[in-house]
């Protein structure tokens, strides 16, 4: 479903040249749960900006769902949905139940299938509240769940996520959690997600990537992952000693 | 594409007439703003019977062709020009995730249908001219021609001035003092202008041809400028060429594109 070899992504700043991936390979299988972690700066949404065709690399070959995102980016943008957790993909100033229809729009969805979609994922976001609500007012939570829905609408085979948890409370966090659950194990959906809450990895992820400088450093299951320092019994110490290359 | 457009431009109008009251005032003083240009012409010919050679009924017709063409690209086109806020905002990452393209996602957002009052009056203006001129029916063809190559030429333009802000992310101002200081510079009858000038914004902008060279010929007047008659019916020519070179130019915008840092 996701293929990168030998991926390479450089941005010039100033007179330096900054690698913000390099070397990167990985496939991801239809329906995995992959977590993809790594310290800030570490080249995780620069991966998944690249995986969704908005940054072209400068070296190496992508793959996703077999179509190269940067050429085909708008044919890809019917099988991938999106999420990021730092700023949203509704619209600001209009009511979230106006976002969900101009996506329709966008993708072109049929309506009755919309309808059915829509009614499904407010039930199970539980948006049903706030439909009415400019996205701008909504408290972070409610809006994360509404970009949820708002990437799933077209039914999406894969799925990326860049930080979705972050500054989430814990209840919020949850319901996010086991939405996400649900949709891998009964969709089947495909499903990438970038993190800093070991929570979400233990929770969700049967397989843990790390990044680091650029470079693939881990790539296993999360037992894998803490067999890597055994000296070490919490997902936290384990990642830190791996960030710091004592491990 | 056209039926994206629309449906994205209805969403904002609906928007927009969530209050009544402000598009009312908005649209009555666009209208108002227009006016003035209108209003500046008039007060030149009050003590003058021509500018540059050109009766205030002929400045009138080059202003209104212009206008409407310039007009209707700042309604559909010119939100284009907002791109580095975009940039900025991170907002272009979430349309280049969508199956639409950038460029009309771009084109269509926060749509300000108040727009519509200066395309209003713009056309009063042209219809007026085309009433007070006694032009030669068999040259008036070339209007809508020339009207629709002055579509397309500001189109161009704006879309450059947006590929441009891919490099100047930080200077968006000197795009768009290019797009509106050449919607004002059609205005006026280029024989009004210097002919470096002239020269310049018809062979390396081709502004001349959004209605000066073919008002020319509208209007049965020979070039003041002395350019030969082949160049009046030029203007599909100009408009292709630049519309070919602006699509490139986006594209090479687009696959540059570096987004922001987190
Ligand atoms: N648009 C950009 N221009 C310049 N440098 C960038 C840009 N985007 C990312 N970078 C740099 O690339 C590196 C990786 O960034 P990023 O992928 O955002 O990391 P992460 O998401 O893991 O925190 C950082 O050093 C960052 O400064
Ligand atoms: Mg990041």
């Amino acid at each position: 479903m996701i293929e990168l070899n030998d991926v390479g992504r450089a941005f010039k700043v100033k007179r330096a040249v900054v690698h913000a991936v390099r070397d990167l390979s990985f496939t991801v299988a239809p329906g995995e749960f992959v977590g993809y972690l790594g310290p800030n700066g570490a080249g995780k949404s620069t991966t998944i900006k690249m995986l969704c065709g908005i940054l072209t690399p400068t070296s190496g070959r992508v793959r996703v769902a077999g179509l190269d995102p940067s050429r085909r980016r708008t044919t890809l943008a019917r099988r991938i949905g999106v999420v990021f957790g730092q700023r949203t993909t509704l619209w600001w100033d209009l009511p979230l139940g106006d976002s969900f229809d101009l996506i329709r729009l966008l993708y072109k969805v049929d309506r009755k299938v919309f309808r059915v979609r829509l009614d499904e994922l407010t039930q199970t976001l539980d948006l049903g509240g706030f439909l009415r609500t400019p996205v701008r007012q909504l408290s972070l939570g409610q809006r994360m769940r509404g970009d949820l829905a708002a990437a799933l609408l077209h039914a999406p085979d894969v799925l990326v996520l860049d930080e979705p948890t972050i500054g989430l409370d814990v209840v919020s966090k949850a319901s996010i959690r086991t939405f996400l659950r649900r949709l891998n194990a009964e969709q089947g959906t495909t499903v990438l997600l970038t993190t800093h809450d070991l929570g979400d990895i233990e929770r969700l992820c049967r397989r843990v990537m790390v990044i680091d400088h650029g470079r693939l450093g881990f790539d296993g299951t999360l037992d894998d992952l803490m067999a890597t320092a055994p000296e070490h019994s919490s997902i936290e110490d384990v990642v830190t000693a791996l960030y710091t290359g004592t491990g | 594409m056209v039926r994206t457009y629309a449906l994205l431009a209805w969403t904002w109008t609906r928007a927009a007439m969530a209050y009544p009251a402000s598009f009312a005032i908005m649209t009555v003083l666009g209208l108002a703003v227009a006016g003035m240009d209108v209003a500046v012409i008039l007060i030149v010919f009050a003590n003058t019977t021509t500018l540059a050679g050109f009766s205030r009924d002929e400045t009138l017709f080059l202003y209104g062709t212009a206008n409407l063409a310039f007009c209707l690209c700042d309604m559909f086109v010119s939100n284009i020009d907002r791109i580095s806020q975009h940039i900025k905002a991170g907002t272009l990452d979430t349309m280049l995730i969508r199956p639409v393209s950038p460029w009309l996602q771009l084109a269509a957002d926060r749509f300000l249908p108040t727009r519509i009052g200066r395309i209003a009056q713009a056309a009063v203006v042209l219809g007026y001219a085309l009433s007070a001129l006694d032009l030669d029916p068999g040259r008036l063809w070339m209007v809508p021609v020339m009207i629709a190559c002055g579509i397309v030429i500001f189109t161009a333009l704006w879309t450059l001035a947006g590929a441009l802000q891919f490099v100047l992310v930080d200077a968006p101002e000197v795009t768009s003092a290019f797009t509106y200081g050449t919607g004002q510079l059609t205005q006026y009858p280029f024989s009004i202008y210097g002919r470096e000038l002239v020269r310049g914004v018809t062979y390396v902008l081709p502004l001349a041809f959004v209605n000066w060279q073919p008002a020319l010929y509208v209007l049965d007047r020979d070039d003041p400028f002395g350019t030969p008659e082949f160049m009046r019916f030029l203007g599909p020519v100009a408009a292709l060429v630049l519309a070919l070179l602006a699509a490139l130019a986006w594209r090479q915008g687009l696959r540059h594109y570096r987004s922001t840092g987190s």
